[in-house]
């Protein structure tokens, strides 16, 4: 198998792979977020009893990362390519090395071990047993057995696979500064994100506005309760769940919540976290309805 | 006799959990074996990234048929107690037998169970085993099942004398197969004997016994190193963790690019081994870190290794990269100038910031280095500096380059050279297996350190307990220990200990003044916690001895001894742990430490050890006879008058030869002990109170303590409190066992 030479061959050659097994291949979430597990098709699909399959790219905003462009890896923004898989397949492990190999990375060349990391996310009352997969001792992807999300446990258990793109892109390309990537034959990574990268980590830095910044998640958070009373509203309520998190996010980089206030905040955006989910499970497409009873548009 | 072989598959099991797993695994079949009766050879536990294995050998191929003979009633006991006897048998009443005996005619019962295929008590055993095998953390994978597993179980191969023991653990039937290597073998591999498994296993490239692997590893890496003229830094951890992330160990080594090599070893070597698990080498003339590292990979690549190493070196380089970067900008800032930083970094929410802390080793390593006679002014200094590496990049990055940091920075700074190494070492000993600073100015921080974590903890009610010592302070305290006995440092622990906890009440209370001012609704917390009692217990008295530094002028308060006295007996307890290897017996270190005054270590294991000699002398074992005979009396009598006997002895009243002799020798005793304990000269003191066995019989022989004459009894109860008094001054006698 030849290796994918580009960013975007990569990111097709994904995409081809894991439709080929049957997965939807969804488009990124329209709201910023910090890891493609706040898409409402990880996270709230990875509850309830229905099965799912889906493949996606997401764009993460990591506010704290932004080195203004300078870093060869670390970016405030960058993509991952997401696969969730429910309930999780026997062979799981096997598909993901078929994912491997289809990229380029041939298993008899190199040398590919799931070495023990356990993941889990605060914010999302989420938490799971799996690897991060090493290839040459660099670690390609998280890999994940959900058992937890909004402190709901999964039944059936879904698994999780997050491929950091641009690491894995960097890897198959034998390139070391992030900015040098290949995105095809004639664009260079630099040449689309660079500028961005500068601009936002000033951004997201210095420039914020705090003010706005706690008036956002307070609002968020108001909106998202109210949207969970009464006649509950899951999926817009899940919005600003999502939208207070990057509220957050950025407020850290901005240095202006401190380490006792930072669990705390944590814990609230959990709460809300933990509400969408227990609404979710209540609705029609959390809650359990057998795919051959389905009626309707559902 | 039959083998049994059980090899449970599963996907990439932690490598911390395996040989843990193995043990478990072993322990719960072998002990249910033995609960039913089936004894065997021998037995051995193995484990890997991907099995967990256990062959027993030698077992029968059934249990023994059991006969059990049981009494029951008389003949003509009542209807009921014979019924309860039939139900309780299992029998009918034609079943049971007479038997005649000495009381008349009883029911005998006669119980024969026939005992089971050792086949099939086996596939009763291991699912039963499998569900109570303790994981550190586990997880469900399949629908519907519930039963946990580390990571997915994939298959069980269980065999009996080649034939499959039949069961089916979280929806996996048990069977006779098993796999190989991920990437170098193919298809499942059947096995019914150990020999054949292990052999067919090796053929697919895998190495059953982690020992082994390690074994190979370790000469590989040995060999590596050698071909290059170096030699590998031992690392027992990351060996250990490398043999269970490898079935098949292949070692390659790999270049640190030359750009890297003035980073200080400590970094390249942390960052090789926590992120890359890389062993890092060194040469052997110099003692110098090697541009060289070796890796272990699980695969015999097709191209040799080329690319894997050409990968692992570019992941190395991204990695360096990074930590030169936090090295380059660390150094960009002062460290003094990060000590204001350590106000954003939280010790412990109820005990302050580390910034705070710092503010308290600046004082209190001033103290002991004060004490051990080196430039308090460095301490200090250190002690100031000490927690400031907390805020670097490098820090936050790799935690336990805590402290070398610090004195990396500090020496890039021009400071001091003690001062950096204090900074440096003021963690030290950090296990059991590190050794302790010898600087008498990285001692003073290190203690302090440690003191000032010990007292806070304690102040807010965090002592550990049972093996819960979330906060380390059993080590802290151990650590103290060490550092003052491989020393030989004369530290009054107590007095220390008093200072450092005016030290940290005196934060504590500045917080909560602060929290006050701040209106914030807090006594209901301050009331919950027990924290404002502590405080109202400081007087205004010790906030001014404190701020006056002036221990002496303000001694300590009841309150504070009582704490001091905690805190020691917390000490002595991890000095038993410590000096139990010595075969130091735990009972002495009690009855030294039970005087109260004995607060410094070196001192107190010498009065220790001289006890411990003396004890095992026949003058000591005889004294410690009558020393028991006599508490033991005072002890009854002091309970029936309700008084305790002190020790003032009328002379005119002693009648007998026996007591007259005790009390002159006595008297001469106490006169020659103070004196030698005053000189430390304990065994001298110990000759001194050998003097008193011979009269402390005869006394015992022919004096009647009890006398009819009430006046010379409690003469003679005086005479044997003041013997107790004496050895007192040596040791609390009373805690020596034997």
């Amino acid at each position: 198998m030849p290796k994918a030479k580009t960013f975007q061959d990569l990111i097709l050659t994904l995409q081809n792979y894991w439709a080929a097994q049957g997965c939807l291949i969804l488009q990124p979430y329209d709201d910023q977020m910090g890891a493609g597990t706040f898409h409402p098709a990880t996270t709230l699909r990875a509850l309830g009893p229905r099965p799912w399959k889906a493949a996606y790219v997401q764009p993460s905003r990591r506010p704290t990362d932004g080195r203004y462009g300078e870093n060869p890896n670390r970016l405030q923004h960058y993509y991952q390519y997401q696969v969730i898989l429910k309930p999780a397949p026997e062979n799981v492990q096997e598909l993901y090395l078929g994912s491997l190999r289809a990229i380029g990375l041939d298993p008899e060349l190199h040398d590919i071990r799931f070495v023990e990391d356990d993941w889990e996310s605060p914010t999302l009352g989420a938490a799971g047993l799996g690897w991060e997969v090493w290839c040459d001792g660099m670690e390609v992807t998280q890999f994940t057995y959900f058992q937890q999300v909004g402190g709901f446990d999964c039944d059936p258990v879904c698994a999780e696979l997050t491929y950091g793109l641009e690491r894995l892109a960097m890897y198959v390309q034998d390139v070391e500064f992030v900015y040098d990537l290949a995105f095809n034959n004639e664009f260079r990574y630099g040449e689309v994100f660079h500028q961005a990268e500068v601009e936002f980590s000033a951004y997201n830095f210095e420039r914020a506005d705090t003010d706005i910044l706690f008036q956002h998640f307070k609002d968020a958070e108001k909106q998202c309760r109210e949207l969970l009373d009464g006649k509950k509203l899951v999926l817009p309520a899940y919005d600003q769940c999502i939208k207070a998190s990057h509220a957050f996010n950025l407020l850290q980089a901005r240095g202006v919540i401190s380490v006792t206030e930072r669990a705390a905040y944590i814990g609230r955006v959990r709460a809300l976290a933990q509400a969408c989910c227990a609404a979710w499970l209540e609705s029609p497409m959390g809650a359990y309805r057998p795919r051959y009873a389905a009626k309707g548009r559902m | 006799m039959p083998d049994l072989l059980l090899e449970l598959f599963s996907e990439e099991i932690p490598a911390r959990m395996q040989v843990g797993a193995a043990k478990d695994l072993e322990r719960l079949v072998v002990g249910a074996l033995s609960d039913r009766g089936l004894l065997f050879e021998a037995a051995k536990a193995f484990s890997g990234p991907r099995r967990i294995t256990l062959a027993i050998t030698g077992l029968p191929a059934k249990q023994s048929d059991v006969r059990e003979e049981l009494k029951g009633p008389k003949v003509d006991a009542p209807a009921a107690a014979i019924e309860g006897f039939l139900k309780k048998t299992g029998l009918s009443k034609e079943q049971l037998t007479v038997h005649s005996t000495p009381k008349g005619d009883v029911y005998m019962a006669v119980i024969e169970r026939e005992g089971r295929e050792t086949a099939a008590v086996l596939a009763e055993i291991i699912p039963e085993a499998m569900a109570r095998l303790p994981w550190p953390k586990s997880m469900r994978w399949k629908p519907g099942v519930s039963t946990r597993w580390v990571r997915p179980l994939h298959s069980i191969l269980a065999s009996f004398d080649g034939e499959v023991v039949p069961f089916s653990f979280a929806g996996v039937s048990s069977g006779l197969h098993t796999r190989g290597h991920r990437f170098l073998s193919d298809g499942k591999i059947e096995a019914r004997r150990f020999e054949d498994y292990e052999h067919k296993l090796r053929a697919a490239h895998v190495i059953l016994d982690a020992d082994e692997r390690a074994a190979v590893i370790f000469e590989g890496v040995k060999q590596a190193a050698f071909v290059h003229g170096l030699e590998m830094i031992p690392d027992e951890g990351l060996l250990a963790e490398v043999s269970g992330l490898a079935e098949w160990p292949v070692i390659l080594t790999g270049t640190i690019e030359d750009q890297f090599m003035d980073v200080p070893p400590e970094i390249l070597q942390t960052s090789m081994r926590t992120h890359q698990k890389y062993f890092s080498l060194r040469d052997p003339k110099t003692g110098k870190m090697a541009n060289r590292f070796a890796l272990v990979a699980n695969m015999i690549a097709k191209d040799g290794g080329k690319e894997i190493v050409a990968g692992n070196e570019r992941v190395l380089r991204a990695r360096l990269s990074d930590a030169k970067f936090f090295w380059d900008e660390d150094r960009k800032r002062r460290l003094d100038s990060r000590v204001d930083d350590l106000k954003g970094i939280v010790f412990h929410a109820d005990i302050g910031s580390q910034y705070e802390r710092s503010q308290r080793l600046e004082i209190l390593a001033g103290f002991i280095a004060h004490e051990l006679n080196c430039d308090f002014r460095k301490a200090a200094r250190a002690a100031r500096l000490s927690k400031a590496d907390l805020t670097s990049g490098m820090v936050a990055e790799f935690p336990e380059l805590q402290g070398c940091m610090g004195g990396y920075y500090a020496l890039n700074d021009n400071e001091d050279i003690q001062v950096a190494e204090a900074i440096a070492e003021h963690y030290k000993p950090v296990g059991p297996s590190d050794r302790v600073t010898t600087s008498k100015i990285a001692s003073s921080v290190a203690i302090a350190d440690k003191l000032d974590q010990l007292v806070g903890f304690f102040a807010i009610g965090q002592k550990p307990t049972g093996s819960s010592d979330p906060f380390a302070l059993r080590r802290a305290a151990l650590g103290v220990i060490r550092i003052c006995l491989e020393n030989g440092y004369r530290i009054p622990i107590a007095k220390f200990a008093t200072i450092a906890g005016r030290l940290v009440m005196s934060a504590m209370m500045e917080s909560a003044r602060v929290k006050l001012l701040n209106k914030v609704p807090y006594w209901e917390e301050l009331k919950d916690k027990n924290v404002l009692k502590q405080l109202l217990t400081v007087s205004d008295k010790a906030r001014k001895a404190l701020a006056e530094g002036a221990f002496e002028e303000y001694p300590p308060f009841d309150w504070e001894v009582e704490r001091a006295n905690n805190l020691l007996s917390f000490f002595a307890d991890r000095l038993k742990v410590a000096l139990k290897e010595q075969g130091t017996r735990h009972d002495l270190i009690d009855a030294v430490f039970s005087l109260g005054s004995e607060d410094d270590l070196v001192r107190l294991v010498a009065r220790v050890e001289a006890l411990q000699k003396f004890l095992k002398t026949d003058d000591g074992a005889n004294l410690l006879a009558g020393y028991k005979r006599a508490a033991n009396i005072l002890k009854l009598e002091e309970k029936k008058d309700n008084r305790t006997y002190l020790g003032k002895v009328d002379e005119a009243l002693l009648a007998e030869p026996a007591e007259q002799a005790l009390h002159a020798t006595l008297a001469k005793a106490i006169g020659a002990i103070g004196p030698k304990l005053d000189a430390e000269d304990f065994e001298g003191a110990m000759r001194e109170m050998a003097a008193l066995r011979a009269p402390v019989d005869a006394f015992f022989d022919t004096v009647k303590v009890n006398a009819d004459d009430p006046v010379l009894r409690d003469n003679r109860l005086n005479l044997l409190a003041g013997l107790r008094a004496a050895l007192h001054r040596v040791a609390d006698f009373s805690k020596i066992e034997g």
